[in-house]
């Protein structure tokens, strides 16, 4: 069972208006992509959405996917003719999120929703609108302003049968719900001896946004990656977003699923049919020679601009999406570090062990051979995010940074 | 000495439904919502008002049920309030509580066990009259007070015992400890360490048992969730938090408040702003009832109601049992902090010394009946004790098994295949 796509052409809108406008990528169209037959059941050889085929896969990698995840065909798109014009559809990262919400609420009745203002008001980013008329009150539940407690009930519900998905309205207001996340939803699997599972997803948006302040502004990855038992991932476009949702729900872990604030607004074309996206897997973005740049989330876009000043000076950056925060995709990476020799780690995190700092570790563990020079890691200053535009700005990494990094690297 | 059964010495708020009016006044507690009569039996109990409280706890009498049922019995044919068979079965379960219980604790001195084990020794009336109630199907939430509770909702012995000793045959694997116990077959859901932990998870099983009813259909779907915890944890944010969203949504659980007076060695009275726990549930919408937890009778009276409410969908319930430990906090603590006195007067109230008293007096068992149980449970203890200890201890290999349910969590190697397919995993580390 492998997960598989027809590529998307996606072509990422430039996001938001804002005078400090960071968020100028576009992805480019892809080239007429080639076509790939659908058979039932079988491994799709990965189209990556920029158009360049991973070919990589080897045979136990291969055989590794195909273990977990089985992408539904649609039938009627089985013509191998006809995938080069395949359509799709185009949407929102948060209309993305919210489909492959409901297409598993569809699938399975035991999935559930809570949260504050999940239901009547359709969620603080309109991830769950329109779902509490469908499924009822109780299936999308609006709780009370409790966090501990109804992270706890949904863990309670997990444990005798329920699918529940828990939103944080920000990813900062898990901090309440910390005791229940670190002390149940990671550790009772192991403490009863593997009697009971937490199928449980927290998912919320976090990250540093336009002017929010110091506590909505908060990178909670870095405070949950230690808890034993727990799985994390962060999205950061529209297909991988509704492929995580999907692979997170039907996950007998636990998972958290991180979203960002600034990201819910990109457009890109996603296949009809049935996918998901494996929750341990990195993605590759850019292929190339020089350099490994590992990023996830809003920093991808970062990346992106950056190294299209990078190709302009003569770079060949490497850039993969890590996408799965715990546990790393060591093979994605590995095989990257092993080609380029250079590694930039480009996060949103604090520098104070963030996930930069746990990866740079786990590279240097794994693939200390292979490095030509020390590791570099870009993270956010270790300050409380600050209110002021340009104070902000200057908290995170910025493009010119992410170029001056990989100048110095390649030197 | 005195009778358990007449002791009258606790408040209970009986349940006048005057949806119109609300008072402050603290000897009546108004329902907001109208239901039906709840608690038919607690009429016998006298509205009281105590508006002090002293460190003697109560000053007021009240006519406990059981006194009634005597009385009635020398006029006319007895209506006892349970049957011998019962009788008989309750005998045993709190026989069985507290003989674990001192078995524990021998161990713990001869090195069996280790860490923070916590014994239940004087509450057993709570976790019998409460959990022999229950279904199979029903969920039980404790706290780290837990073998009793496990043992009442029919966790083997042997399995607990074997928990406690830390072997693979313990009922979560070793991995659990006197803290953690752990029956999917029997639903018992833990077991927590931190005080009121679990009263979000018990709400959340309530929460499970509406949604399959409502949701999923399952129209026979009426199980029911009790929250076991302590006088400490009612000042916790998780406990209001969980009332609540329990009497909001009309959740089918009880919120059983083992009232033993003391938090380690932080007085009841010391910490709480208004004492009387069972108050804070009308706060909430809920009913809130104090029983006497030292008389296994009356909470399985009350017990029966709380239960029967939420099964038949009617909401939650606060009881608040005023029981009390007999033993320190924790085989670690001196417990030198309680009044020597306190402690007397306790143990004159040994809720298996009324009981017993009670099954003879109505003549319901005899004192060689009684006997035979007390000896049946020894041979219980004794045989969980050598099970655990012939038990095997956890080999390495057990160490990663079940942090994930799929273990696919653990991740890719640099190799490329999944971690756990690796068969050399389990004697490596589990790092990302």
């Amino acid at each position: 069972m492998a997960t598989g796509f027809h590529g998307v052409g996606a072509a990422v809108a430039a996001l938001s208006s804002s005078p400090s406008n960071s968020f100028d990528s576009k992805k480019l169209l892809c080239s007429p992509r080639r076509s790939f037959p659908v058979r039932k059941g079988a491994s799709f050889v990965a189209d990556r959405s920029d158009g360049s085929v991973n070919l990589d896969l080897n045979p136990k990698a291969r055989r590794a996917q195909q273990l977990i995840v089985n992408a539904v065909a649609n039938k009627a798109d089985s013509s191998p003719a006809s995938s080069s014009s395949k359509p799709g559809h185009e949407l929102l990262l948060f209309e993305a999120l919210r489909e492959g919400l409901e297409e598993e609420m569809d699938r399975d009745p035991r999935v559930c929703v809570m949260g504050e203002d999940v239901g009547h008001y359709g969620g603080s980013y309109k991830v769950t609108r329109g779902l509490a008329e469908k499924f009822g009150d109780l299936r999308v539940l609006d709780t009370p302003i409790a966090e501990n407690s109804f992270t706890g009930m949904g863990i309670g519900a997990a444990m005798t049968g329920l699918r529940p998905v828990v939103e944080g309205m920000n990813m900062g207001f898990l901090l309440l719900a910390f005791n229940q996340i670190s002390n149940n939803c990671g550790m009772l699997h192991y403490t009863s001896g593997g009697q009971f599972t937490i199928p449980i997803v927290i998912r919320g948006p976090g990250g540093v946004g336009r002017q929010l302040g110091a506590e909505h502004s908060q990178r909670l990855e870095s405070y949950f990656q230690s808890i034993p038992g727990i799985q994390m991932v962060a999205c950061s476009t529209p297909y991988n977003a509704k492929g995580l949702m999907k692979a997170a729900i039907r996950s007998e872990n636990p998972v958290i699923l991180f979203e960002h604030v600034l990201l819910y607004n990109l457009k890109e074309r996603i296949p009809d049919e049935d996918y998901i996206c494996n929750l341990e897997e990195a993605e590759m973005v850019r292929p190339g020679e020089h350099v490994t740049i590992l990023t996830y989330s809003r920093m991808r876009y970062h990346v992106m601009q950056a190294a299209k000043t990078l190709v302009n000076k003569g770079y060949d950056p490497e850039v993969i999406d890590i996408r799965s925060l715990k546990p790393f995709d060591l093979h994605t990476i590995g095989n990257s570090v092993k080609k380029t020799h250079r590694v930039l780690i480009v996060e949103e995190c604090m520098r104070t062990g963030g996930i930069g700092a746990s990866l740079t570790a786990a590279i240097t563990e794994n693939f200390h051979d292979y490095l030509d020079t020390p590791i570099m890691c870009l993270s956010s200053q270790d300050v409380p995010t600050p209110y002021a535009g340009t104070l902000e700005e200057w908290t995170v990494v910025q493009p010119a940074q992410i170029v001056t990094a990989v100048e110095q690297l390649c030197k | 000495m005195a009778t358990a059964f007449s002791t009258a010495k606790f408040s209970t708020q009986p349940f006048p439904l005057n949806p119109t009016s609300t008072t402050s006044h603290d000897s009546s507690i108004v329902f907001a919502r109208p239901t039906s009569q709840f608690l038919g039996s607690t009429r016998k109990f006298r509205l009281t008002s105590s508006s002090k409280f002293n460190l003697s706890r109560r000053s007021k009498t009240v006519v406990a049920v059981s006194d009634v049922v005597k009385q009635k019995k020398s006029k006319s044919s007895p209506s006892l309030l349970i049957t011998k068979e019962e009788g008989l079965d309750l005998y045993e379960d709190m026989v069985l509580g507290r003989a674990f219980e001192d078995m524990c604790a021998q161990m713990y001195y001869r090195g069996k066990m280790f860490g923070f084990v916590h014994l239940y020794n004087g509450q057993e009336a709570v976790s019998t009259g409460f959990i022999k109630l229950l279904k199979q199907q029903d969920s039980v939430v404790s706290t780290y007070r837990d073998h009793v509770h496990a043992l009442s909702k029919g966790v083997p012995a042997r399995a607990v015992m074997s928990e406690l000793f830390g072997k693979t045959t313990g009922c979560c694997r070793g991995q659990g400890g006197s803290m953690h116990m752990f029956s999917r077959e029997h639903n018992l859901l833990g077991g927590f360490a931190f005080i009121g932990e679990g009263i979000p998870v018990a709400t959340g099983a309530a929460f499970t048992s509406k949604y399959k009813r409502e949701v999923l259909k399952e129209a026979d779907c009426d199980h029911v969730t009790l929250a076991f915890f302590g006088d400490g944890t009612c000042n916790n944010g998780q406990f209001f938090e969980c009332l609540n969203m329990a009497a909001l949504w009309k959740l089918p659980i009880v919120f059983v408040v083992e009232n033993n007076l003391w938090a380690i060695g932080m007085s009841h009275l010391r910490a709480t702003s208004d004492p009387h726990i069972y108050k804070k549930g009308p706060a909430f919408g809920m009913p809130g009832i104090h029983v006497d937890g030292m008389d296994v009778l009356k909470v399985r009276e009350v017990a029966k109601e709380a239960i029967g409410r939420a099964r038949r969908g009617e909401g939650p319930t606060l009881v608040e049992c005023e029981t009390y430990r007999f033993r320190g906090h924790s085989l670690a603590d001196p417990d030198e902090l309680r009044d020597p006195a306190e402690k007397a007067r306790y143990a004159a109230r040994d809720p298996i010394t009324a009981l017993k008293k009670y099954l003879i007096e109505n003549s319901l068992a005899s004192e060689a009946e009684l006997k035979t149980i007390e000896k049946k449970i020894d041979e219980v203890v004794e045989d969980a004790v050598e099970f655990a200890d012939e038990s095997p201890v956890p080999s390495r290999s057990q160490l990663l098994e079940n942090v994930f349910a799929d273990p696919k969590g653990f991740g890719i190697g640099p190799d490329g295949r999944y971690r756990c397919e690796d068969p050399k995993f389990t004697e490596g580390t589990a790092h990302v």
